[in-house]
């Protein structure tokens, strides 16, 4: 089924789905968008009708504006909270504010990173900073996510990953992880959402690389996803095995990891990804007994899929957010596509 | 230019004006207008002047976005698909544009009322649509005769949909043969050729008067019997042009033999079949435009129209309708145009009358590529299509969101469109360095490595003044630029040499391959490494490292000092870290350093410092020499 397409008349930086309580099976329905590079931007708030179907299960509805406010500089980022505040000059340089290029939070806490190298954490309740970290970082940082409860973990544009724990006084990273070669910016990461170990990283070359960061500098899979900037990249939180990236290049991807699949479907299916390498040894002393499928060295078991969502090259998709079985994402084209149907 | 939707300030000094991108610029100037007291200050704002308003509105910004993802479709047709295949694709690519512009008209009349421009904007739209609908019947359809009218003739109902609202309205009244717009309703039918509709509204009048029930079934067969063309079907235009002149003179019949004389609607439907020109202007407040009555005339008259006879009846018909007084508008102009087949006059009338470049532009675009625009070369060089599309797409660039699409517009005009994407790509204000990151895809992309260093050099200098070292440097790996990449280098070692530590140690910890893109930042590597090696006591390792630096020559003079220096710990140490032909080396390094020609400027207190260190290093160096020498003398037992 191909994604509703819709023009909101302005470029979207990011799109969050509203959570859902999870108690109930629902589908997601509300989602927020963000704008950028407009004289006045905004942050919108977008629902997508009643969840009632007709016997074919065609949902057709396109998404209805709820309301609006106006937002000073672009939206860099989006994140769903109970309580609204506003702290100003949080990320600044010596004469001028510093763009915030990322935010994530884990309720009450938040954590926000800039192009000034700083992060920064908060409480939700609190107007003043809890902690600063400064100079934690020479070049940017350009996407941050929660390991833990205390840990963090950051990216930047010279290709390392950088750990976090607040719970340490100094002001220096726990771990630093990178790349050996060439340094290329990292735009996004996402944790596993089952295995705090595991970790996904997109970059300026495209390269999609999973992280195992207990284990060494090297990542433990190279994957040639896109031709430009990976913009963002996310495991599906209910169903691991699904990883969603989306690029410059006009493509958002949706990626499966099958074990013990046949080649037959494998052929049928297509083959739209060459993985660069594999590293080959599995890990000693495993805790779990369930080996993530990400982490099998075992490269004839396991396999990975990559299936293009949108229907046809658009300019660049900024922006990816899935919940359950619904997708949303907002391009440059100024539209916002959303799947509600996604094989997962 | 628009309408200024605030009163302009008087002023009393002459304005100054400076023309922009799309924009103009203007401000007051200090010459004062002769006779006029200056009543106050002149205001120190310089004014914009935006002659493109239509940019700014959100609604149409969908009509852009939209309209780009067609038109990149469009250019990408192959060029070796067989014409006909082509002729259907370009029709359905043509439908597409007229259904965004749709779209984008009903939205707004949606939010119609509220502001006033979005009203004009409908009309405006409206304009659009009915002439592209036209260009697409006559140009990219190019319907031969006998399907040529009955696509006039969509074009038309589609055009007038007043029609369809007043029959439903009659249909469901309670008695619809009483209803007062009954009779327009049969006759608007009639007019626009759907014979089986008329039919079906005049039998609720038949079943009313059984007296008169005669008439209304001889009009009923009359009606039912006129011939329509069936393009796909086995009758051929002739056999279709000797039944209708029959179904004609049928007609005419009825009339001569009065007929239809007791019900004057009937003799006039009657009149009207028969094609009476008069009747017809006597419906000219249904008719409403004078396209119409084309149509129904030839519809009644002459309904295997060829293409080239299509202009003599146009001409004639607008005359007729409009009458000798009015005069006739742009649009009307512009119809008229396309009648006669003549598409520069329609293009440049409607470049005249529109306020942007979209439309032109796409239509141009898009006969071009039906191969219908003769390629003659204006005199700037390029063909009008592109000098079109290149119109169209400066104007987008000077629009602060809109500048993406405009892209893609440039990279399909061949011959220009290169040097006005480097020139503007340049200009687009780079606030962030999301946007500083998509700007440089773009340039990466097309191969224009100029704008790539010029953005990336701005980009670092902006970093190295906000302190940010690592991303300066990341800027120019990025931009592959030796020279800043020298200069971060040289602010790296300035900090050391003041503060006596490096910062940023997690940026030259891992510099990876990307040192070696300038002399210096290698040296800047390779002399953390030796620090780190220090402190990892890994000495002799440390020592080979120091050394290398000076004799490859990778160090910069200034700094020799520096690392003889350092290299004193290391001489100083029980056992013996240096060889004897290192500390040759090093001997030979001092001096050589010694020889340069002293700096004038140095005070006393400095030169005294030189000559302690010099001393001390000489001094060190000696036992160092004394202690190699002997450790390599002594043969092991």
């Amino acid at each position: 089924m191909d994604p509703t397409a819709k023009y909101i008349s302005q470029k979207i930086s990011r799109t969050r789905w509203r959570p859902v309580p999870a108690g109930l099976l629902q589908q997601p329905e509300v989602f927020a968008a963000g704008s950028w590079d407009n004289e006045s931007n905004r942050v919108s708030i977008w629902s997508l009708g009643d969840n009632d179907s007709d016997t074919d299960g065609e949902f057709d509805e396109e998404p209805r504006l709820l309301c609006d406010s106006e937002h000073d500089g672009d939206v860099m980022d989006l994140q769903a909270l109970s309580l609204a505040h506003v702290w100003e000059r949080a990320h600044r340089y010596s004469c001028d504010n510093a763009p915030c290029t990322a935010v994530v939070c884990r309720s009450p806490e938040l954590v926000s990173v800039g192009e000034d190298g700083r992060v920064i954490l908060y409480k939700a309740d609190q107007t003043e900073v809890v902690r600063v970290i400064e100079n934690a970082d020479s070049s940017t940082i350009h996407a941050v996510t929660f390991l833990r409860t205390t840990e963090v973990l950051t990216v930047n544009s010279i290709g390392q990953l950088k750990m976090w724990d607040f719970r340490q006084q100094s002001d220096s990273p726990a771990q630093i992880l990178s790349l050996t070669g060439d340094r290329v910016p990292l735009h996004c990461v996402d944790k596993h959402p089952n295995q705090q170990h595991i970790v996904a990283t997109g970059g300026q070359d495209g390269m999609l690389c999973i992280w195992d960061v207990r284990q060494g500098n090297t990542p433990f899979s190279l994957i040639e996803a896109h031709s430009a900037e990976m913009w963002e990249v996310h495991f599906h939180p209910s169903n691991p095995n699904h990883l969603f990236t989306c690029s410059e290049d006009g493509s958002l991807l949706h990626w499966e990891t099958t074990s013990g699949s046949d080649m037959s479907t494998l052929l049928q299916r297509g083959w739209n990804s060459r993985v660069v390498s594999h590293s080959g040894v599995p890990l000693a002393g495993e805790d779990d007994s369930v080996v993530s499928s990400w982490l099998a060295g075992d490269s004839s078991k396991n396999r990975l899929e990559a299936t293009h969502m949108l229907p046809s090259q658009t300019l660049s998709v900024n922006s990816l957010d899935v919940l359950e079985q619904c997708l949303v994402c907002g391009t440059d084209g100024e539209a916002v596509y959303v799947h509600r149907q996604l094989p997962v | 230019m628009e309408e200024v939707d605030v009163e302009p300030s008087t002023t009393v000094t002459h304005l100054g004006f400076e023309w922009g991108p799309g924009d103009l610029l203007v401000y007051e100037t200090n010459y004062k207008l002769q006779g006029i007291r200056p009543r106050s200050a002149s205001s120190p704002s310089v004014h914009v002047v935006r002659r493109d308003e239509d940019i700014c509105s959100p609604i149409l910004r969908k009509l852009f976005n939209e309209s780009h993802l067609i038109f990149v479709g469009l250019q990408k047709i192959k060029e070796d698909v067989p014409s006909k295949n082509k002729k259907s694709q370009f029709v359905s690519i043509s439908k597409n544009y007229r259904s965004v512009i749709r779209a984008c008209m009903e939205e707004l009349q949606q939010n119609a009322g509220k502001r006033s421009p979005d009203t004009h904007h409908v009309s405006i739209l409206l304009a659009i649509e009915l002439i592209w609908n036209l260009c697409e019947v006559l140009f990219i359809d190019a319907a031969p005769a006998g399907s040529l009218l009955l696509h006039l003739l969509d074009w038309v109902r589609l055009h007038k949909s007043d029609v369809d609202t007043r029959a439903r309205e009659v249909l469901q009244s309670d008695s619809p043969a009483q209803h007062q717009s009954y009779w327009d309703v049969v006759i608007s039918l009639v007019l626009q050729g759907r014979t089986d509709e008329a039919r079906q509204v005049l039998s609720k009048q038949a079943s009313l008067r059984a007296e008169s029930s005669s008439v209304f079934k001889r009009m009923d067969v009359l009606l039912q019997n006129m011939p329509i063309f069936n393009p796909a079907g086995t009758q051929t235009l002739t056999e279709f042009d000797v039944k209708w002149r029959h179904w004609h003179e049928e007609c005419d019949r009825c009339l001569q033999d009065n007929t239809f004389a007791s019900n004057r609607h009937l003799e006039t439907i009657c009149k009207i079949l028969v094609g009476d020109e008069d009747t017809l202007l006597e419906q000219r407040e249904l008719l409403s435009t004078w396209y119409h009555f084309l149509v129904t005339r030839l519809l009644f008259t002459h309904p295997t129209i060829k293409p080239p006879d299509l202009h003599y009846y146009a001409q004639s018909s607008m005359n007729m309708f409009l009458g000798p007084r009015a005069s006739p508008e742009p649009l009307d102009i512009i119809l008229l145009s396309a009648f006669e087949f003549d598409l520069h006059q329609v293009i440049k009338d409607c470049s005249i009358a529109l306020n942007n470049w979209w439309f032109v532009a796409h239509l141009t675009d898009l006969l071009d590529h039906c191969k219908l625009l003769q390629s003659h070369n204006l005199h700037f060089g390029s063909n009008l299509r592109e000098f079109l599309v290149l119109e169209y797409a400066s104007g987008l660039f000077t629009h602060h969101s809109l500048w993406q699409l405009a892209v893609d517009y440039f990279d399909h005009c061949p011959e220009f469109g290169r040097v006005y994407l480097e020139l503007q790509i340049e200009r687009v204000p780079l606030d962030t360095e999301r946007k500083a990151i998509k700007v440089l895809r773009i340039c990466e992309d097309r191969q224009m490595s100029e704008q790539v260093r010029s953005i990336c050099k701005i980009m670092a200098k902006r970093a190295l003044r906000n302190n940010r070292l690592g991303s300066a440097l990341s800027w120019s790996i990025r931009a592959k630029d030796a020279a800043f990449a020298t200069l971060i280098s040289e602010r790296f070692l300035q900090d050391y040499s003041n503060k006596g530590f490096f910062t940023d140690l997690d940026l030259l910890d891992n510099l990876g391959p990307a040192m070696l893109l300038s002399d210096r930042l290698t040296f800047l590597g390779k002399y953390r490494e030796f620090h780190r090696l220090y402190g990892e006591k890994r000495f002799s390792e440390a020592a080979r490292l120091l050394l290398s630096l000076m004799t490859a020559k990778i160090a910069p003079r200034s700094l020799w000092m520096t690392l003889l220096t350092d290299a004193l710990p290391l001489l100083e140490q029980k056992e013996v870290i240096f060889s004897v032909d290192q500390t040759y080396e090093l001997m030979s390094c001092l001096e050589e350093l010694n020889l340069g020609t002293k700096d004038s400027n140095q005070t006393d207190q400095d030169e005294d410092i030189e000559s302690t260190k010099t001393e001390l290093l000489r001094l060190a160096l000696a036992r160092n020499l004394a202690m190699a020498i002997v450790k390599e003398g002594t043969i092991e037992t």
